[in-house]
């Protein structure tokens, strides 16, 4: 399994660090009757045996944040760009 | 101090009571040196397949049917939104009740009944060497990697370290994973250098978000779960079972399982107890 950084290239696996789902949403409010927001984004997840689109941070590298789109069944990667320019991205 | 509270002995030892009980580790290790170890006296080994065989027998004695190489593919609700039965590969199942254990494929069994649960499915490597005369007679667990270590009455060494720590189903492990795991090996006992490795695989984590398992109700009526064990679920299975059992009978939790609900984490009361928070690839 390779990831490819936009920045750097390909580089090997343990240069990248795993952080999780890239599609759960941050609540925008922090009142309490947003409680159960904040609870199915902080535990629940999906966890497909499938395409799963995911954060990484190439802490061995450059440092980015990268949003990576990878098949959790085979491995593999279908695209891999800058987290802030991807679909996980704060709107 | 933890494990005495709850009635499970553990015994400090010293350098050299550690060193005397595992001659295979390097006493000279200076980048992890051992300063002592912890003694679960009372603990042994068991062996997988027969554990597993025990209970399929015992279980088909008393009359269960047991039915191999059958999938699941839908868990059906009635109009309440009651699962009534399952869909498999092999037709219809109706069922009074349910029981979910199916480890790291939970999530994805569990959708069926729409349900999205705090677990995350990791893989975790196990590597098994070459067969050779006794050297190690307990298991060795050693805090660098979180590796562990024994060796099976066929003489090949057992051991493991780290999940990759990526969302995985694929029961199969990258190289870093090896290295790291092969590294920690190395740190502790530097003469099995030499050994083959002769076996090696990854199994299915379902890893939950303190840690700690889960063996509950479900919100759909008549689904209970057993699921959320991580990498240790094989050696809680009389227990976990045993606490399913009156969970699925009684409808509700015992006392020993009474915490590991599914909504513990709405409650506050995780049960982390490696304080790592909610991040799966961390406990």
């Amino acid at each position: 399994m390779r990831l490819s950084c936009p920045i750097c290239g390909e580089r090997p696996l343990e240069e990248f660090n795993y952080r999780g789902d890239a599609t759960v949403r941050r609540p925008v409010s922090a009142d309490l009757s947003a409680a159960a927001e904040w609870h199915d984004y902080v535990y629940l997840r999906d966890n497909p045996r499938g395409a799963h689109t995911e954060h990484w941070r190439h802490g061995g590298g450059c440092g980015a944040w990268l949003e990576v789109e990878r098949d959790t069944l085979t491995h593999e990667v279908f695209a891999v760009r800058l987290a802030k320019a991807g679909k996980g991205a704060a709107r | 101090n933890a494990m005495i509270l709850h009635g499970a002995d553990a015994e400090l030892l010293e350098r050299d009571q550690a060193l005397d009980m595992v001659p295979a580790i390097d006493a000279g290790n200076s980048r992890f040196p051992v300063y002592g170890g912890l003694l679960q006296r009372r603990a042994g080994n068991a062996r997988h397949d027969a554990v597993a065989w025990g209970y399929a027998r015992g279980a088909d004695m008393r009359g269960v049917d047991i039915i191999q190489n059958c999938e699941v593919t839908g868990i059906t609700r009635d109009g309440s939104g009651r699962a009534i039965g399952v869909e498999t590969s092999r037709g219809a199942i109706k069922a009074g009740k349910i029981g979910l254990a199916v480890a790291g494929h939970t999530s994805h069994v569990a959708a069926m009944a729409d349900l999205r649960l705090p677990i995350e499915s990791h893989k975790l490597q196990a590597f098994v060497t070459e067969g050779i005369k006794p050297v190690i007679d307990t298991v060795v667990t050693f805090g660098h990697g979180h590796f562990y270590i024994s060796q099976s009455d066929k003489g090949g060494l057992v051991f493991g370290a780290n999940l990759d720590g990526y969302n995985s189903y694929a029961q199969r492990g990258n190289l870093p994973t090896i290295e790291a795991t092969v590294e920690a090996a190395m740190h502790l006992m530097p003469s099995l250098a030499r050994l083959r490795l002769l076996r090696h695989w990854a199994g299915v984590m379902d890893m939950s978000m303190d840690g700690s398992p889960f063996i509950c109700r479900t919100p759909v009526e008549g689904l209970y779960l057993n699921a959320g064990w991580c990498y240790g679920g094989f050696k809680a299975t009389p227990a976990s079972g045993w606490c399913f059992a009156h969970t699925i009978a009684r409808d509700e939790p015992h006392a020993y399982n009474a915490y590991y609900t599914l909504d513990r984490f709405a409650r506050g009361y995780a049960v982390d107890t490696k304080g790592a928070g909610p991040q799966p690839n961390y406990h």
